[in-house]
């Protein structure tokens, strides 16, 4: 008997991503591994552009010009990364504005870390350092990812992303080695932002919903709690190394396993800022909304004027 | 609904010399924009010297179902390369 035509599309995927290769937008996929990816790619598009505004938030104060224009640099990479990831989600068949739509009526979300507040200039340090080291362990990887538009958009946005940790790093040297007062508010940014940092790794890898079929499909390639252990591996010599203390009891080095031991974030907290409560939600979601429909005239206006256009050429070549 | 604009496929040229590459996509009302839109979005970093846009719905492009009739074809065919030629030891360049 014949094998019927879905199972032979189903074979071909699975061949696909067996031998490691990329599927592409027109190339048959699961309803599952589209849905996936729609719910991932676009969780990370929002996360981009709400995470232009805690550092949108220093714009105007940075404290040289130098810091400025870093900063703008780094808040418009932010912006551009958004729109390769919407680009890369709009492959599989969902337009740029329900997508949108989901976030503005909360059906889709952002990454956790951005409903943080950021009250002082260590922040910019802080987010840059932590926030975009965790982002990078996250992305490198999904360069890797077996969705051809989402690893070409991580390839793209990783090599850009490289400087963005290494601005931040700086401005944490720079306060350490600086007055006792800014040294002290180095240190304070690191205990606001290393347990949220922590937590942006999701859930611990026994309560994470989507991670099994992520890691079977290669969407995903290490689980959180692999990549939580690499952040935390790799960042620690980093604090020690500018005299900072990553502000958890419990850390130590485990020569048995080669690797950092770390105290246990608290996902309760992680679960209410996702559902809403944490400190910025409301101003971070109520900005978006803001910026989206003050916007509206422009995006109205250019349709006209390209109307226009359209018109006066058809009329002329009548 | 105004927001829907076109979606534009960007192809960038790198240097003078290189192909125009395909960088990804953007979306605009006309052409005019989708070029400013291109040159924000794909060019911040002197990654290009010359930008194409072309609306994403003229493309026509094969249908991967088909790749198997239109690709094979060009499997065994060894003779179509320089190395499957045999030349005598006194033959130093060709």
């Amino acid at each position: 008997m014949p094998a019927p035509a879905s199972e032979t599309r189903q074979n071909r995927f699975d061949r696909v991503i067996a031998a490691d290769q990329r599927i592409e937008p027109d190339d048959w996929m699961p309803e599952d591994y589209r849905k996936n990816l729609i719910r991932q790619i676009a969780q990370h598009a929002h996360s981009e552009i709400i995470g232009m505004q805690p550092e949108g938030n220093w714009l105007t104060r940075a404290p040289s010009l130098r810091r400025k224009s870093i900063l703008l640099a780094k808040v418009q990479d932010e912006a551009g990364h958004g729109l390769y990831l919407y680009g890369a989600a709009e492959t599989l068949g969902i337009t740029r504005h329900e997508l949108l739509d989901l976030l503005h009526t909360g059906r889709q979300k952002y990454a956790n870390i951005f409903n943080y507040p950021t009250p002082t200039w260590a922040d910019m340090g802080a987010i840059g350092w932590l926030v975009d080291g965790a982002a990078i362990t996250n992305q490198i990887p999904l360069c890797r990812c077996s969705f051809g538009p989402y690893a070409r958009a991580m390839v793209r946005i990783c090599k850009e992303e490289s400087f963005h940790q290494r601005q931040g790093f700086e401005i944490m040297v720079t306060l350490c080695n600086g007055t006792v007062e800014q040294k002290a508010m180095a240190q304070e940014a690191l205990n606001r932002w290393w347990w949220p940092t922590l937590m942006m790794f999701g859930p611990p890898d026994t309560e994470s919903a989507h991670s099994q079929k992520s890691m079977q499909w290669k969407i995903k390639r290490f689980t959180n709690d692999e990549l939580r252990q690499k952040f935390v591996d790799a960042t620690v010599p980093q604090a020690d190394l500018i005299g900072l203390t990553v502000p958890d009891p419990e850390l130590a080095w485990n020569d048995e396993r080669g690797h950092y031991d770390f105290g246990e974030p608290d996902w309760d907290e992680l679960r209410r800022v996702v559902a809403g409560d944490g400190p910025c939600n409301a101003e971070r979601m109520a900005t978006r909304k803001g910026a989206h429909d003050d916007g509206a005239w422009v995006r109205e206006a250019a349709v006209a004027h390209a109307e226009k256009v359209a018109a006066r050429t058809a009329e002329i070549a009548a | 609904m105004s927001d829907n604009w076109n979606l534009w496929e960007v192809f960038v040229r790198p240097r003078r010399g290189l192909d125009h590459v395909h960088a990804g996509s953007v979306h605009a009302p006309d052409a005019e924009i989708a070029l400013q839109h291109a040159r924000d979005l794909f060019t911040r970093r002197g990654e290009g010297v010359s930008l194409w846009v072309v609306r994403s719905a003229d493309i026509v492009a094969s249908d991967p179902g088909d790749a198997g009739e239109l690709f094979d074809p060009a499997d065994g065919k060894d003779y179509r390369y320089p190395t499957h030629y045999e030349l005598p030891d006194e033959v130093a360049n060709m």
